[in-house]
């Protein structure tokens, strides 16, 4: 009875429920833009690397080094803290928003160029035989097979990208781990930590298993 | 053959190949002309393929001239070569067809892209290659569930569709089973008595004996000797293509 007391109250679960569904929300809507503009900024990245220009590909890679090296946490402090001094200032939801899409564009464009550079040479110049253009032949040929290759390695950055919303509470975003912390706080119980727990179970669990699907729809023997 | 020649499907004039201090192919001077089938053997390393990459830059040539109709493949801006490329088909050792797409599909991209076809009409086309290559039942399967030789008569496909002047075929039977080579071979005999112009580097000796109009030796990044098959296998003059030919024949032996 005290555990269920501590960790599933149902009076603070009625308390703070409508807050944490908001939450939820906000949790979803940024990982949803954060995935698509990441995963687009990161493929675009490395269809321009495949041009192998050097003034083109020498920013890509430090981009892609920087964004892997630092911890994301440290980009948004410094964005969310630091810019204002200079006049600027980004909302928050902003600052996460950027940061993360960021950081997944760099895993993103590391994990196609990786793809793009081990597929037989025959697939370019296949297509370049047949008077396909660099163009054509990279969205065509190169790109759709990088695509389904990387699947699963790029569902993983997705999943786990769209946890670091998390950081969000850190710079004032209403997202679950901001809510569910102070109604904490405001409560003296643990319930509203486990209902952010189940939350994210909700989020996260569905989208497991539509990778799941998305990994076995897209397989194909080479 | 020889008096009133129109001009050449491809010409090869002078053509050099260097990759940094190696010389792959020096002097190479080669014409063929509309609905001939030239055929090149010669050892490993002695540039043959080299010189087929050549002819549609897949390799880029150190110097030299290459024509197809009398218009230039050299020196000319990248759209100008795509659109130089469609007339110039290609067959890979490897097959290379695009994995992700079923063989109609492969067959039709470049037709769309490339060529501006409407859908329609380059899927009729599509079918129709793929008859031809006797392959029109497996237009919607993927690469991999068919077989090597399937794979590369598709590839014939792909290229064919496009309508090129001049088919090149490297090594197109190289990679096959022992028992799929016949099924590429016969599509290319039929290529051939439809008066399609080809150049087949290969080392099917029995077919370059039955089918080429000429045969080209090549030895160190030169032609040393060219003419018709029965003097090239009969009556070599070169001791390089007699020593050639007693190496190929020891081994089919």
């Amino acid at each position: 009875m005290d555990f269920l007391d501590a960790f599933l109250n149902p009076e603070i679960i009625a308390r703070y429920l409508p807050a944490l569904i908001r939450a939820v929300w906000v949790t979803l809507w940024i990982s949803v833009l954060v995935v698509i503009s990441g995963l687009a900024l990161g493929a675009l990245l490395a269809g321009l690397r495949a041009y192998q220009k050097r003034w083109l590909s020498w920013p890509i890679v430090l981009f892609a080094d920087l964004m892997r090296a630092l911890p994301p946490l440290v980009l948004m402090l410094v964005l969310f803290f630091g810019l204002p001094s200079v006049g600027i200032i980004l909302a928050d939801w902003f600052v996460l928003y950027l940061i993360l899409t960021l950081v997944l564009a760099a895993f993103v464009e590391e994990i196609f160029w990786a793809t793009m550079t081990s597929l037989p040479r025959g697939q370019w110049e296949a297509g370049a035989a047949t008077g396909l253009s660099f163009l054509q032949v990279l969205l065509h040929v190169i790109f759709p097979q990088a695509l389904r290759m990387n699947i699963p390695p790029l569902v993983n950055r997705s999943l786990t990208i769209s946890k670091m919303t998390a950081y969000g509470s850190v710079i004032g975003v209403k997202e679950i781990v901001s809510v569910a912390g102070s109604a904490q706080a405001f409560s003296g119980s643990a319930t509203p930590l486990t209902m952010a727990a189940l939350a994210y179970l909700i989020i996260f669990y569905p989208a497991m298993l539509l990778s799941r699907y998305i990994e076995n729809r897209f397989h194909y023997e080479h | 053959m020889t008096a009133a020649q129109p001009l050449p499907t491809l010409e090869i004039t002078a053509l050099e190949k260097r990759f940094g201090e190696t010389q792959v192919l020096r002097s190479i001077d080669l014409k063929v002309q509309n609905g001939e089938l030239v055929f090149v053997i010669g050892p490993s390393g002695s540039g043959k393929s080299t010189m087929l990459r050549c002819c549609n830059r897949l390799e880029e040539p150190t110097s030299g001239a290459i024509h197809v109709s009398g218009k230039p493949m050299l020196g000319i801006p990248r759209k100008e070569l795509d659109r130089m490329r469609l007339q110039v088909g290609m067959v890979f050792q490897g097959f290379f067809l695009y994995p992700h797409l079923t063989a109609l599909k492969n067959v039709t991209l470049a037709q769309r892209k490339a060529l501006k076809r409407p859908r329609a009409e380059a899927e009729a086309r599509a079918l129709e290659m793929l008859d031809k290559v006797g392959l029109k039942h497996k237009a919607d399967a993927m690469p991999s569930e068919l077989s090597g030789g399937q794979q590369q008569r598709v590839a014939i496909a792909r290229a064919l569709a496009l309508d090129p002047k001049v088919m090149l075929f490297d090594e197109p039977t190289s990679a096959l089973d022992p028992e799929l080579v016949g099924s590429v071979l016969k599509v290319m005999r039929d290529l051939r008595e439809g008066g399609m112009t080809m150049i087949v580097v290969s080392h099917e000796m029995q077919f370059a004996r039955e089918a080429a109009d000429r045969v080209v030796f090549m030895d160190g990044g030169v032609i040393v000797e060219e003419g018709p098959p029965e003097e090239i296998f009969g009556n070599p003059k070169s001791d390089r293509l007699k020593a050639f030919l007693s190496r190929v024949s020891g081994e089919a032996a």
